[in-house]
């Protein structure tokens, strides 16, 4: 029975170990930071952020840095062009967020282009923008860590008075919160999660961690905490079943060469938010 | 730079610029600049799909993008719309993901998907990219008076009997269309510049709703041109230029209401405008 739904080999792989652990520790991260992020309304800008953070990498094969710096780099460097541009406006913050997405994805074009013709590293379009667990070196794990902690315990450091201006900005405002600064870092914190997935796990599953779990722990519960609980722990079972059946399609037709983990991961997190959803307005319907 | 095969390049980047100044003017007015972000993104996975079956990519771009449009109006009346449009956008882009892994695609054809090749567009691809612009911006032209007035002003569009979410649907099928000509030309991660750098600049220069339409058709053709002859001469994506001269025309456009001491917001002139039409067209 065991045998059927684990391929053989799946626990003593080297590549799983590392692609559950970063793969989980990215999602329990991203699930905590969405949860602000959707409830702030800024999936937008966490999915430009990601984006972008894809400049940075495509730069850093060109100058030959490690990939996880030019990632993170960029990201946050990106948070702050879009807070100073005027993102914590409602009205055209989508717009802001758009022409900073744009501009960066321009220079990613250009990045891309010279490492594929200049330095002759063909498959870092692939690489880049489609990512892959498997392909995650052990080496860097570490370093992914300790951003994760960097942005939950901004997060967390920040939980009140990031909630109370997320819900009355007025409020937070007289009660002497930097609503402004406030809603900076919290940015910072999403574009340090966004761009730790889109590297290891590549920007489309950075960007269906990010929101996809934390709407549905938004819609198990109204409590903040306990939804930002479901929301981790909706990402982390989505990652690891994708990942396990990822490895299991490795003997699926038609290529034989196994079917892409961003696409299971996806799937799973899609799936989850229709049933929450369904369920969830029959119950208060009732 | 004119000859031969720049022809069709000159040709077909000056239909798609203006399409996407036309639409692009709207999705500014709308505020839906992730939606049109979206679903160029998203039909990427039609042009996986259509290459994996061996049909043509236009009809795999436009069934993708179709289906993502819809899919994002669908989900959007059920939950928040902006989660609405990412989880459909990554749903998306995980099947493209899926197609990829199946089809043996050399990286430069995917490359060049998501970032452009304007100048590799063949004769035969100018025609029906010709057709399709002409229908987007009719389409375009027949909804003008409802979507100007509940783009503006929603409540009262709703009490003049335009139904807000047909509008909706209506244009998000529009923007569906136009996406899936430009996607081959300007690619699919930069469409979208192309589509909120003009419209925005235009509209802080001029606060009449026609000029601006028109003016951000004109600013669109040229910074296409521009990024075209850009990329011919120094043969870098020509996605680069479109990018970064988008980035451009929305700073401009902010420096020049700023200097002017207004924003960009809607003017009442509009309202005029649009309440006008919309007695006219739609009697209730």
């Amino acid at each position: 029975m065991l045998r059927a739904v684990f391929e053989p080999g799946f626990f003593s792989s080297s590549p799983v170990h590392v692609a559950l652990a970063a793969g989980g520790v990215v999602a329990l991260v991203s699930g905590i930071v969405g949860s602000f992020a959707v409830v702030r309304g800024q999936s937008y800008a966490g999915h430009a952020l990601a984006d972008i953070s894809v400049t940075g990498g495509s730069a850093s094969f060109l100058v030959g840095v490690s990939p996880l710096w030019g990632f993170v780099g960029v990201g946050v460097l990106a948070a702050g062009v879009m807070d100073m541009i005027g993102i914590q406006r409602p009205r055209g913050r989508d717009l802001a967020t758009g022409v900073v997405r744009g501009a960066g994805l321009g220079l990613a074009a250009l990045f891309l282009y010279w490492d594929t013709t200049h330095s002759n590293v063909t498959g870092a379009t692939i690489t880049i923008l489609f990512g892959s667990l498997f392909t995650v070196s052990s080496t860097i794990l570490p370093a992914i860590v300790a951003l994760s902690v960097a942005a939950v315990a901004i997060v967390a450091v920040l939980y009140r008075p990031l909630l109370l201006s997320t819900v009355a900005a007025d409020l937070a405002a007289a009660r002497g919160v930097s609503v402004r600064l406030v809603g900076l870092a919290c940015l910072v914190a999403i574009a340090l999660a966004v761009s730790l997935s889109a590297m290891t796990i590549g920007t489309i599953l950075s960007t269906a961690l990010l929101i996809g779990p934390a709407a549905i722990g938004l819609r198990l519960s109204r409590r903040p905490g306990l939804a930002m609980a479901w929301s981790a722990l909706a990402g982390l079972a989505a990652t690891w079943l994708g990942v396990l059946l990822a490895y299991d399609s490795f003997y699926w037709p038609p290529s034989r060469h196994g079917w892409p983990v961003s696409f299971f991961v996806v799937t799973l997190i899609f799936l989850g938010y229709v049933a929450v959803q369904t369920i969830t307005s029959r119950v208060r319907r009732a | 730079m004119f000859s031969g095969f720049m022809t069709n390049a000159w040709l077909v980047g000056t239909f798609v610029a203006i399409v996407a100044g036309v639409v692009g003017f709207f999705i500014v007015l709308r505020g839906q600049a992730f939606v049109a972000d979206a679903v160029p993104q998203g039909a990427f996975a039609g042009a996986a799909g259509a290459s994996l079956l061996g049909i043509n990519t236009l009809i795999g771009v436009a069934a993708a993008a179709l289906v993502g449009a819809l899919g994002i109006g669908w989900l959007g009346r059920r939950g928040r719309r902006d989660v609405a449009t990412a989880l459909a956008l990554v749903v998306l882009l995980g099947l493209g993901a899926l197609f990829l892994s199946f089809s043996t695609e050399y990286a430069p054809e995917i490359y060049a998907l998501l970032f452009g090749e304007v100048l590799g567009v063949s004769a035969n691809e100018v025609l029906p990219i010709a057709v399709l612009s002409v229908a987007s911006v009719a389409a375009i032209a027949a909804l003008y008076r409802p979507l100007l007035l509940s783009s503006v002003m929603p409540e009262l569009a709703e009490a003049r009997g335009v139904r807000p979410a047909r509008v909706e649907t209506l244009f998000l099928v529009v923007v569906a269309l136009a996406t899936s000509m430009t996607l081959p030309v300007v690619g699919a991660l930069l469409i979208f510049s192309l589509m909120i750098g003009p419209p925005a600049a235009a509209r802080s220069v001029t606060s009449k709703p026609l000029p601006a339409l028109a003016l951000s058709a004109v600013i669109a053709v040229v910074v296409l041109w521009i990024s075209i002859a850009s990329a011919y001469q120094t043969n870098w994506p020509v996605g680069f230029f479109v990018g970064a001269l988008g980035a451009v025309c929305y700073a401009a456009g902010r420096g020049y209401a700023a200097l002017r001491g207004r924003r960009p917001a809607r003017p009442r002139a509009w309202r005029g405008a649009a309440e006008q039409g919309v007695t006219a067209n739609v009697r209730v």
